[in-house]
């Protein structure tokens, strides 16, 4: 593949990226539903889960799947959506933790 | 593309060899050199102190904290605590017996044996599970391993050995090293949001400041459990600085005398070996 | 019952030494139990102590001072073998009192 062309490619994905995120946008409906809200949740709490197997649960990923229930408890499921996928994240980013560390740990042993 | 290929392929060889020679090389734990090395290292960063002044935590790393402690001392807060550790553990069970049935030599002098690993069970025990088990044995009800009885108890019979040096024992068995090697490596190991490990508090900073806390070193930390803590008003177990410690980084504890914290206590009690009990113990 | 009042009294030339703890909740009236009820304000008031008949030390407290408190302070006077009284006071109207021999 030549430079030129290869250049041309990235010109091009630069000015597509930006195309999907905005179509993206437009494409989400203004208001989240409940059906979103319960896949998020199930999501969030799939991976707490995975967490928890791995005994490694943070407090703040509890808040927020805890939030996330209470907003939709009030019917608020934007901010519903939002906590669940906060949630997730932290999950996940937990899971990271616990996986990386399987190893990490020996770089702080005093030898 | 050919070329990316064996050098991507040459690249992840390199790293599968690494992995299986370090992998070989996690032979098996050499517990009195980790804990030669443990203690080279606090001896090492603070040259002004002696091995035992360590039990004293950050009050061994501040002066000002220093004096006000040992003021203090002459009338502890944990003398309540005592007190009533000492009535509770006379008092008899339901059926007649008591705690000193179920400890060697009474009960009295004995914590600096605590933990050790009951080869029976293939599992390490804590003087907090012996002092349950001890219930449970003669039908009294459960009590918590984080409340102000069990902080009682296991300050009156830290008492009983201020001065013993710690003495815990690996026996040669491949589950007590593997206790001992979850123990160290939970201890290393990062958690909660913060990412903190133990270590890095307690090796890294000690006599740092934590917000308004001074940072205890590790070497020693255990011998002057269970403490008063002026943060908690009260007396509390070892139980309660593991569980509340997870808390503060932002991970989730997890149950009190889980596996997890008692191979911890008897990683760090081990490493502690030699050290003397100073318990029960102020903190701020 | 046993005493809330631990004390000590030491003279030492014209000076005498005092140092007590007192066992006791010092409840400030502002924290939640586990239930999310507030633990009602139960905090010693006024805490004196007495020497000759006369009072050397003594304490107006509040909501501030902590649980089991502990207080040292030194007075001019106090002779070996002479009493020195401490009493204290709460809101909840209870009170305790306990007597030493200075040494």
């Amino acid at each position: 593949m030549s430079m030129i062309g290869s250049i041309a490619q990235i010109r091009l994905c630069c000015l597509l990226v930006p195309m999907w995120l905005i179509a993206g946008a437009v494409s989400v409906p203004a208001a989240g539903s409940e059906t979103e809200f319960k896949a998020a949740y199930a999501a969030a709490e799939a991976a707490e889960k995975e967490a928890g197997r791995l005994r490694n649960r943070w407090t703040v990923t509890e808040a927020a799947l805890i939030e996330a229930k209470k907003a939709a408890d009030r019917g608020d499921f934007d901010q519903a959506i939002s906590s669940a996928k906060e949630a997730e994240a932290l999950a996940k980013a937990s899971i990271f933790q616990a996986e990386s560390e399987k190893d990490a740990w020996k770089n702080l042993e005093m030898r | 593309m050919r070329s990316r290929l064996k050098l991507a392929l040459a690249a992840f060889a390199v790293l599968a060899l690494s992995a299986i020679s370090s992998a070989g090389a996690a032979d098996k734990p050499d517990p009195v050199a980790d804990a030669s090395a443990f203690r080279n290292y606090f001896v090492k960063k603070f040259p002004s102190l002696k091995l035992e002044d360590f039990v004293n935590g950050p009050y061994a790393l501040n002066e000002d904290m220093r004096r006000q402690w040992l003021e203090k001392e002459q009338f502890p807060p944990y003398e309540f605590s005592l007190e009533m550790g000492k009535e509770l553990f006379a008092r008899p069970f339901a059926n007649g017996k008591h705690y000193a049935d179920c400890f060697p030599h009474q009960g009295i002098g004995i914590r600096q044996n605590y933990p050790y690993f009951d080869e029976k069970e293939g599992k390490v025990v804590t003087l907090e599970l012996a002092l349950s088990r001890c219930r449970e044995a003669n039908g009294e009800k459960v009590i918590s391993f984080v409340g102000e009885e069990m902080a009682a108890l296991t300050a009156y019979m830290a008492f009983t050995s201020r001065g013993k040096l710690f003495d815990i024992n690996i026996p040669d068995d491949p589950r007590a090293l593997d206790a001992y090697q979850r123990g160290k490596r939970y201890f290393y190991t990062r958690r909660g949001q913060l990412n903190f490990s133990c270590a890095t508090c307690h090796v890294q900073y000690p006599g740092e400041r934590m917000r308004a806390e001074v940072l205890a070193p590790a070497v020693g930390i255990l011998n002057a459990m269970p403490i008063y803590r002026s943060e908690w008003g009260g007396m509390g177990t070892i139980s309660r600085r593991f569980t509340t410690c997870d808390s503060q980084i932002r991970g989730v504890p997890l149950e009190p005398q889980a596996e997890e914290y008692r191979d911890l206590e008897y990683y760090l009690s081990y490493v502690s070996n030699g050290l003397p009990i100073s318990g029960p113990g102020a903190r701020p | 019952m046993a005493s809330s009042i631990r004390v000590r009294a030491i003279a030492s030339g014209e000076i005498t030494e005092v140092q007590t703890l007192i066992q006791h909740p010092m409840d400030s009236g502002f924290v939640k139990d586990d239930k999310g009820e507030i633990i009602p304000a139960h905090f010693i008031q006024e805490l004196t102590f007495e020497y000759d008949s006369r009072k050397v030390f003594v304490a107006d407290w509040g909501t501030a001072v902590s649980k089991d408190p502990y207080v040292k302070f030194s007075f001019k006077g106090g002779n070996k073998g002479d009493d020195l009284k401490v009493s204290w006071i709460d809101n909840q109207g209870a009170a305790d009192t306990a007597t030493v021999k200075i040494q």
